[in-house]
């Protein structure tokens, strides 16, 4: 059995997807309180988890290659086209802080019972017509700054993988060290108490 | 609510969860998880359901409605469905489901729903233009070390941050 296997179905896409939902809900995910409170510091969650789980995957496919188990650039790489990813992160990071969600954790979020999270859902169809509706005047920008095919890293700064691997373990750590000072200080992570209390 | 809710889990351990879900995603698939490609497809689904012709004709929708397709079969679809059904699983089972509108506790209900729906449409704009959102370009992108994931994450948290700053009041 070759990897990856390459299965497009109905069953991995629900596999992966449960497995998806039932974690993020588990990290406090479907709730925008706690999503938010990373970008007032006072909950490094989202920072911690994400990072966290960059590392594990991307260990485990370093892994995978070095082993055999897939072949070298077996699997789907983003290329960059700079100001459009640019623009479109911080859109979305803008969008995040004022609604409570991304795309992903809006689904978590209308799975944990949020009406809020199906508002936010609404906004983000109106949002993906208004940028087709533009995208022909929006083409140019939308191709502005297009790097190699499927670049990493690693290729950009001439390194091998592992070199990448062992800076984003540093990162991490010295992120989680630095955001549990922040969450010590400005009152800790957003409990589950907290964000099922009634409102005033 | 005889039984209290079970407490969220600690973040190495959803990390942990997480990043092994993801890995399994690649060596199924060849590809990470995402979200804002659903979306993609619900919205040209949604559209060309209201306005057919516009929906044909636009040049961004209207390819993946071409001969009469219908754009929602994919894995991204099966995979957002599996996405809420785990959530509801989650919830259900932990005590943490609650129907509720989440803001901050001193923010009107009809106000933060007005920043939901606003918030919705920036993130919805910015995933088509960045194509992918914090799940497909940051987390599974960063998985892979493309340069595109690291790039949408530094735009992602600065813009989170600063718009954070100036609109705290959205959630007190």
């Amino acid at each position: 059995m070759s990897m990856p296997l390459y299965d497009g179905g109905v069953a991995s896409g629900l596999f992966a997807g449960l497995l998806f939902g039932y974690v993020l809900e588990g990290a406090g995910f479907g709730s925008p309180r706690k999503l938010t409170a990373q970008f007032r510091l006072s909950d490094w969650s989202v920072f911690k988890v994400m990072f966290t789980a960059v590392i594990v995957a991307a260990i485990g496919l370093w892994l995978a290659e070095v082993s055999g188990l897939i072949r070298a650039r077996a699997v789907y790489v983003p290329t960059l086209y700079f100001w459009a990813v640019a623009a479109g992160g911080a859109l979305i990071g803008a969008g995040f802080a004022l609604g409570g969600y991304c795309p992903g954790t809006s689904v978590v979020g209308l799975g944990s019972g949020r009406g809020d999270a199906f508002v936010f859902i609404v906004g983000m169809i109106v949002g993906t017509a208004i940028f087709a509706a533009f995208f022909t005047p929006l083409e140019a920008f939308y191709m502005a700054g297009q790097g190699p095919e499927g670049q990493t890293v690693s290729a950009l700064l001439g390194v091998p993988d592992w070199v990448v691997l062992v800076a984003l373990v540093a990162m991490a750590a010295g992120g989680w060290r630095l955001g549990s000072g922040f969450e010590r200080r400005l009152g800790g992570p957003v409990t589950v108490e907290e964000v099922l209390e009634e409102r005033q | 609510m005889d039984r209290p809710p079970r407490p969220f889990w600690h973040p190495l351990t959803a990390g942990l969860l997480l990043g092994l879900a993801l890995l399994a995603t690649f060596l199924i698939t060849g590809h990470g998880l995402g979200a804002s490609g659903f979306f993609t497809r619900l919205t040209t689904a949604v559209a060309n359901w209201l306005a057919p012709s516009w929906t044909a004709a636009n040049a961004y929708l209207g390819p993946s409605v071409q001969g009469g397709v219908n754009p929602l079969p994919a894995w991204i679809t099966w995979e957002a469905v599996g996405v809420a059904i785990g959530a509801l699983a989650g919830s259900l089972s932990s005590g943490r489901f609650r129907a509720m509108v989440e803001g901050g506790p001193a923010t009107p209900v009809g106000a933060r729903l007005v920043w939901a729906f606003a918030g919705g449409i920036l993130v919805g704009f910015g995933g088509r233009l960045a194509r992918g959102c914090t799940s497909g370009l940051g987390l599974s992108g960063g998985a892979t070390l493309a340069i595109a994931g690291f790039v949408f994450l530094i735009f992602f948290f600065a813009a989170g941050f600063a718009v954070s700053y100036a609109a705290r009041r959205a959630w007190r």
